[in-house]
């Protein structure tokens, strides 16, 4: 058994201990909303944040994440409030959608980290996630509208829920 | 104009067989049959029975269903299509939602008489009926209204879901008027709005998939569950063609979750409780392969075969003038070999199918382009007759062709018919990139001929590679040509008074398979930059060259000049940096590009892509944007990184790492222009792809003063 906080709940999971957190996150606590692309943490649609960090699920053993906080896609926002996710909306970024849980938890740690991102910033991080559809151009400009509030409002935290 | 033209959208509309009822607690249903454009007639059609399949039901409560029958995989149709019939049925857009409709000929596209999507045919092929569909719905509604008031219809007027009486101040919402509606005999042909009139078709409109896009609640192939459902990864011949000889089954076995190990059709499956035992199970699975004909062959190998078939009697695509004549009387000659790799599609959800098989029949779920095809592959399977075939598509993670296969779906339904239990077969991305229908590599050999004024007097274009059709629909081949292989090359719009274009079909190690944009998305490389290559030994600007041949084609005029224009062509750059362009017709629109292209410490960096688009009528223009956007990136991946080599047989990429896709980093600023237009639509899927390799290449040889004959460049 091994016990971690998901989404802010404590869940048990009991799995081999070498099965990755984008798997039990899958399979075993049903929590679809993390993709599966490439299983070498080269392509990002698994992203997850453990303690606040963007972490690739699917090379993170399940051992190593004995209570530490999760916080996949679906425990971003109840209600499509986080402002990345109200700037993909307002900005229409996901074409097939797949790889967009990734990009914007990976889109989310960065503003947590950098409330103003420069394009510099974004490429640094966003760059190891992938888009086949081709969104990145309206990736940019939703992030830079999620920061728009951080940026008038400079008092305004981080994002994590 | 002598372009070639999507089948003609009016006759259809009027060719749709509508049919209305009542819905089961309460609603109007309308219902049709879209006869296909080059099939079956209106009389055979017109005696089918269209239970249960309505594709439009409007509620008591005022909300509007649309069953829409394409699939939605990034190309927003889910939101294109519902705007179709929202237009015309007159209904507040906010109480539209659309389902996908499920495995049905009375869904099918009636460009392909089949129900798929692919071919940028979806807004093509629907854009008459679902519009038909909805000024049928509007009718039917103001004749309710008109009847309960005791008025003349033409007294009444509909908007926002609402029918009118302006005289007596009167209004009914057609939540109140469906039950009446419902029972009217159906109308002849509707009135169909004056382009001129209309308030959605033509705006920017919101995606309706978006919301469940960025939380996570989208449900794609990958994420179907079902209960007592298990996971299979199939063990496959790394070596195209081959087969199975011995398996040795005891150390998957021994993996914690692993429940069955059995032998199917493309390989050995091992059937697991989750996808970690299934992998782990693979991983330690012992197999021996027949690798058959295939097992020596090389890139290097086919590179030679198709150079040597270059030499063998060509089918003929295209004959006009005399080009032996040309030839003879030529004051100069251009002659260029010109060739693309096979490429990988890549979708970013890899494939997978889940099946479940009761004594109800077989239900699969399943991202698929092509249910007409997923229906009829099962059904052989099984024995179980097509409407015991029951397909629920999910979002698909991209398709771009791939998922118009059945490779993963056969898999999938062997499985649940042998276990006895519902089967998710998963494939890795290894499986992905190493077992995919890949777009055909093909060598090309140009000879162009310029008289005395450097007019360019012959084009004789040889090409040679695999034929996707010959495997796909084996009929369609046509005097030893298949037209994918040809399309962007024989259809050229160049005014040349001698053309000779030839294609030999000579099958490779690899089987091959439609890849977004098909022939056009090599074809338009090979010619638009062996074109430049022609203008610069005429010593002619490229796009003063091209707008010169192009007089008789106004559309591709149109394109190429707007590009020009908006990227400042002919304006100074900073140093270093150098416009390309290039031109494209495919699928019904006419596309430019110019590059702005630099090269960095040995690297290509695409700076800005400006791209003109005359797509016709345009639905919603933010969708055609993001299209541009999405088009452009396939194909600069393509051009810059693309490249699936074999050796022993094998193809030796294996995911992102060797098989790299474009980065946000590496993403070009790109413009899009719309022309505005009142042409039948265009594709928007597709056409995006073909100019943005040569515009890059074309750049690059701007830069370097050395053509670029070969994807991906290479400096």
């Amino acid at each position: 058994m091994i016990a971690l906080m998901v989404n802010g709940e404590s869940r048990k999971v009991d799995v081999d201990p070498s099965t990755p957190l984008l798997w039990v996150l899958r399979d075993t606590l049903g929590l679809m909303g993390t993709k599966y692309g490439c299983g070498i943490a080269v392509c990002g649609a698994c992203t997850v944040h453990v303690d606040g960090e963007p972490v690739r699920a699917c090379i993170t053993p399940i051992s190593s994440l004995a209570g530490k906080a999760i916080t996949t896609i679906e425990g971003l926002s109840a209600d499509n409030g986080h402002p990345v996710q109200r700037a993909w909306i307002t900005v229409d970024v996901p074409q097939c959608g797949y790889c967009q849980s990734g990009q914007i938890m990976s889109a989310a740690a960065l503003l947590a980290k950098h409330p103003s991102p420069t394009d510099a910033d974004i490429d640094q991080a966003m760059s190891g996630v992938l888009c086949r559809c081709g969104t990145y151009s309206r990736i940019r400009r939703a992030i830079h509208l999620a920061a728009a509030p951080a940026k008038s409002t400079a008092t305004k935290k981080g994002d994590e829920p | 104009m002598s372009d070639r033209k999507p089948p003609e959208a009016i006759d259809q509309g009027r060719r749709t067989v509508l049919k209305i009822g009542a819905a089961a607690g309460g609603g109007l249903l309308i219902g049709f049959h879209l006869p296909w454009l080059t099939g079956e007639g209106v009389a055979q059609a017109a005696g089918q029975d269209f239970s249960p399949n309505a594709w439009i039901r409007i509620g008591t409560d005022d909300s509007v269903s649309l069953r829409v029958a394409s699939s939605e995989m990034g190309q927003g149709v889910f939101t294109a299509v519902p705007m179709l019939l929202a237009e015309e049925l007159e209904c507040d857009w906010k109480q539209v939602k659309v389902e996908m409709a499920p495995a049905n000929k009375s869904y099918n596209n009636p460009i392909f008489g089949r129900q798929s999507t692919g071919g940028s045919a979806t807004i093509r092929g629907f854009y008459m009926p679902l519009r038909q569909a909805g000024a049928t719905g509007r009718e039917l509604l103001v004749r309710a209204a008109a009847q309960t008031w005791g008025v003349k219809e033409a007294e009444c007027h509909a908007e926002n879901s609402t029918v009118f009486h302006k005289t007596s101040n009167r209004r009914l919402r057609y939540g109140e008027l469906v039950t009446r509606a419902a029972g009217l005999p159906a109308p002849g042909e509707a009135f169909l709005k004056d382009p001129n009139e209309f308030h959605l078709i033509g705006k920017p409109t919101a995606r309706l998939d978006t919301p469940q896009k960025v939380n996570g609640t989208a449900i794609f192939g990958i994420d179907v569950r079902i209960a007592g459902m298990l996971t299979a990864m199939v063990a496959r011949c790394p070596v195209s063609g081959g087969k199975m000889k011995t398996f040795d089954a005891s150390k998957a076995k021994a993996v914690k979750g692993v429940r069955a190990v059995l032998p199917i059709h493309s390989g050995v499956a091992v059937v697991a409780d989750n996808f970690w035992s299934a992998q782990r199970g693979r991983d330690a699975l012992v197999v021996e392969w027949e690798e058959g004909a295939n097992a020596a062959t090389s890139s290097t190998q086919y590179r030679e075969r198709l150079e040597q078939s270059l030499k063998s009697k060509a089918a003929v695509a295209r004959d006009e003038g005399d080009m032996a004549k040309a030839g003879q009387a030529a004051a100069r000659k251009v002659e260029a070999d010109y060739e693309v790799p096979y490429l990988a599609h890549a979708c970013m959800e890899p494939m997978n199918c889940t099946v479940r098989i009761t004594d109800r029949g077989c239900e699969i779920w399943v991202p698929t382009q092509n249910q007409s095809r997923a229906q009829s592959v099962a059904s052989k399977i099984t024995g179980l007759p097509p409407e015991k075939i029951l397909i629920h598509t999910t979002f698909l993670g991209g398709g771009f062709g791939r998922r118009g296969e059945q490779d993963f779906l056969a898999e999938a339904v062997e499985l649940a018919l042998r276990t006895r239990a519902p089967i998710k077969v998963m494939w890795t991305r290894e499986d992905d990139i190493q077992h995919d229908f890949y777009r055909p590599a093909t060598l090309n050999r140009f000879l162009a001929t310029l008289d005395a004024d450097g007019k360019l007097t012959g084009w004789h274009h040889q090409m040679a590679g695999a034929s996707i059709m010959e495997r796909v629909f084996p009929n369609s081949l046509k005097d030893g040509i298949d037209r994918t292989s040809v399309e962007g090359a024989a259809n050229l719009p160049y005014a040349i008074p001698n053309q000779k274009v030839t294609w030999m079909k000579e099958a490779g190690p690899l089987p091959v398979g439609f890849w977004r944009s098909v022939g056009s998305s090599q074809n338009a490389f090979v010619t638009e930059c062996f074109l430049d290559e022609v203008a610069k030994a005429a010593g002619k600007d490229p796009f003063e060259f091209r707008r010169a041949l192009l007089a008789l084609h106004p559309r591709h005029l149109g394109v190429l000049e707007l590009a020009a224009q908006k990227a400042g062509w002919g304006t100074p750059l900073p140093s270093g940096r150098a416009r390309g362009i290039a031109v494209a017709e495919s699928f019904g629109s006419y596309c430019a590009q110019v590059a702005e292209v630099s090269l960095e410490k040995g690297q290509i960096r695409v700076h800005r892509v400006v791209c003109a688009i005359d797509c016709g009528t345009v639905i919603n223009p933010d969708t055609v944007t993001a299209q541009m956007e999405s088009g452009i990136v396939y194909g600069l991946t393509a051009a810059l990184k693309g490249e699936i080599t074999i050796k022993n047989g094998r193809v030796e990429q294996s995911n992102f790492h060797d098989y790299p896709l474009l980065r946000i980093d590496e993403m070009p600023v790109v413009d899009v222009h719309i022309v505005k237009s009142i042409e039948n639509p265009g594709g928007v899927g597709e056409p995006g792809t073909p100019p943005i390799a040569p515009a890059v290449a074309n750049a690059v040889f701007a830069i370097t003063g050395k053509p670029v004959r070969r994807l991906p460049i290479r400096l």
